[in-house]
């Protein structure tokens, strides 16, 4: 076994690495076409919120100091999921308007939980910046039960998501019922987002699900394809980000952001250098 | 009017839209008969679009209805013998990174239905629409790398590839050179004549749409004219001009065909 693996903790960050390495970009590339990155920003600031209000509650209870916060910030993430989906009904003409809304509001509460639960420690750095030291086996299991769920509502309503992510009109018209499918799969980005933050940390988690997509789509033919290349990519940056991070005693977040802005740039020269046909702009 | 219900594909009956205050469409009554090649025509803001929605009931009338093959159209299910190219695909997401057959086989979706995936057969069907748009050769190009008259080519298979028994296009040629526009038209004379479809065509280009369609309809908040291109031909210019509010030329463009 690679000396690296040889610790639970290290075990514990790599399975969850990988884990996350292959959901988050999944994810990104529906929630890339569809035009709306900014929401993992906004959905992993309400995330922080559930984490603050976990850790100001544990002051005063031991149920909640025992629990593990991730359960609070899944379920922020989630509410804060389906809040952004009625703000979007609401402000029709101003859809964008919803993700400034819930990222502030996110901040907002989370600066107040933090404030009463004086001030910072460093279980909540970890929480911003990401850490491999800081992954639980309790964790593993969580991350893997999302995992699950995530890639059989994938698999199994990959058409739905495709149509649509394209058109939302072809979907009506195909019968498909887009209400509910969107609010799942927004419940299903905000889970997503919670399970990825011990790795990559709240502030940088919108980068493991945007950057690799942003970075296939460039070079892919096909929908299926910039599927995998996202994959590729967000693996090879998890894998090789928490290596340097282990290594370097780095913040993994900021390892694995700046691998995935590597393969961007990587990316971008490719198609520079080979794209001759009329291509698409990003 | 019942007894002929059988031969009916659309009727529309006193149907009027409003956006707020602003009346988009005001009691629209009209019947278009299976196998027809509508034309429908009218200017800008005329409410065409809108009634083209309300017919596939993408938006909801405030009064009025609509029936799709005699069935209320809030009841109606079997949207594969529809296909509908919207406007908007002219202005769809170019970096969408899909293949022309990925977006092709979208038409399917809705008969292949939830759950399930699609199979050889299938994808024989999207090769079939493909080709009948002569347009196989690019399957696996990315759609954002074709051509404007190419990527609408694409958008008819995908509407084409349920065998629908109806086609309503709305606005196909905006964006789209005269020449590939005219083959277009062409090709949507040849699905009318083989397949016995019943084709809408939603656009502003009077001159040209004469010349492939079997009827016309006039739109402007009402339904101004409606009846088969000749008598449209022999009314048109005084219809017209009152219809756009100044003197319109119909130009005949003659291609020699037929």
């Amino acid at each position: 076994m690679l000396p690296f693996l040889k610790y639970e903790f290290l075990q514990n960050a790599f399975l969850t690495g990988i884990m996350v390495g292959l959901l988050a970009p999944v994810l990104g590339v529906f929630i890339v076409v569809r035009r709306q990155a900014l929401i993992a920003d906004a959905l992993s600031h309400i995330t922080l919120a559930g984490i603050a209000a976990n850790l100001l509650l544990g002051k005063w209870s031991s149920f909640f100091a025992a629990a593990n916060p991730i359960y609070m910030g899944m379920a922020f993430s989630v509410g804060g999921a389906i809040f952004i989906e009625q703000l979007r009904k609401v402000y029709k003409h101003y859809e964008e308007l919803a993700i400034p809304i819930i990222m502030s509001a996110g901040i907002g509460l989370s600066v107040i939980f933090i404030s009463m639960a004086d001030g910072f420690n460093t279980d909540l750095f970890n929480y911003l910046f990401g850490s491999i030291i800081a992954v639980k086996r309790s964790d593993v299991w969580t991350v893997f039960a999302i995992l699950v769920v995530v890639l059989l509502f994938v698999f199994f309503m990959y058409k739905e998501l495709f149509v649509l992510s394209f058109d939302e009109e072809q979907g009506k018209l195909s019968g498909i019922r887009s209400n509910w499918i969107l609010v799942a799969f927004m419940a299903i980005t905000a889970l997503v987002i919670a399970a990825s933050m011990k790795i990559v940390g709240i502030l940088l988690v919108s980068a493991l699900m945007t950057l690799p997509v942003a970075a296939s789509i460039r070079i892919a033919k096909g929908f299926k394809q910039a599927i995998w290349l996202s994959v590729l990519f967000g693996e090879i940056s998890v894998i090789s980000g928490m290596f340097l991070s282990y290594y370097l005693d780095l913040a993994s977040g900021g390892t694995i952001v700046l691998c995935l802005v590597v393969i961007l740039c990587l990316s971008i020269f490719y198609k520079k250098f080979t794209g001759s046909r009329k291509v698409g702009h990003l | 009017m019942n007894n002929n219900i059988e031969s009916i594909a659309i009727r529309v009956d006193d149907l009027s839209f409003h956006y707020g205050d602003k009346n988009v469409l005001q009691h629209v009554t009209m019947e278009i008969k299976k196998g027809s090649f509508l034309g429908l025509v009218g200017p800008n803001g005329s409410g065409k679009s809108t009634l083209i929605k309300c017919i596939l009931g993408l938006q909801k009338p405030q009064e009025g209805n609509v029936y799709l093959f005699g069935e209320k159209v809030n009841k109606f299910n079997d949207w594969d013998k529809v296909g509908y190219v919207s406007q908007k695909a002219n202005s769809f997401n170019t970096a969408f990174p899909a293949t022309a057959f990925e977006v092709v086989s979208m038409g399917l979706f809705g008969k292949v239905g939830l759950f399930r995936f699609l199979k050889a057969s299938d994808k024989n069907k999207v090769w079939e629409a493909l080709r009948s748009v002569n347009m196989d050769q690019y399957a696996h190009q990315n759609i954002g790398e074709l051509s404007g008259g190419q990527q609408q080519r694409i958008f008819i298979a995908r509407a084409l590839v349920s065998d629908p028994e109806l086609l309503i296009l709305d606005e196909p040629t905006v964006g789209v050179d005269t020449e590939s526009s005219d083959s277009f038209y062409k090709m949507l004379k040849e699905l009318h004549r083989e397949n016995n479809m019943t084709l809408v065509l939603v656009t502003h280009d009077v001159g040209v749409m004469t010349n492939y369609v079997t009827d016309v309809a006039c739109l402007n908040k009402q339904i101004h004219f409606h009846g088969n291109t000749k008598e449209f031909e022999e009314s048109s210019s005084e219809n017209m001009s009152a219809f756009y509010g100044h003197h319109v030329h119909v130009l005949h463009h003659d291609h020699g065909h037929e």
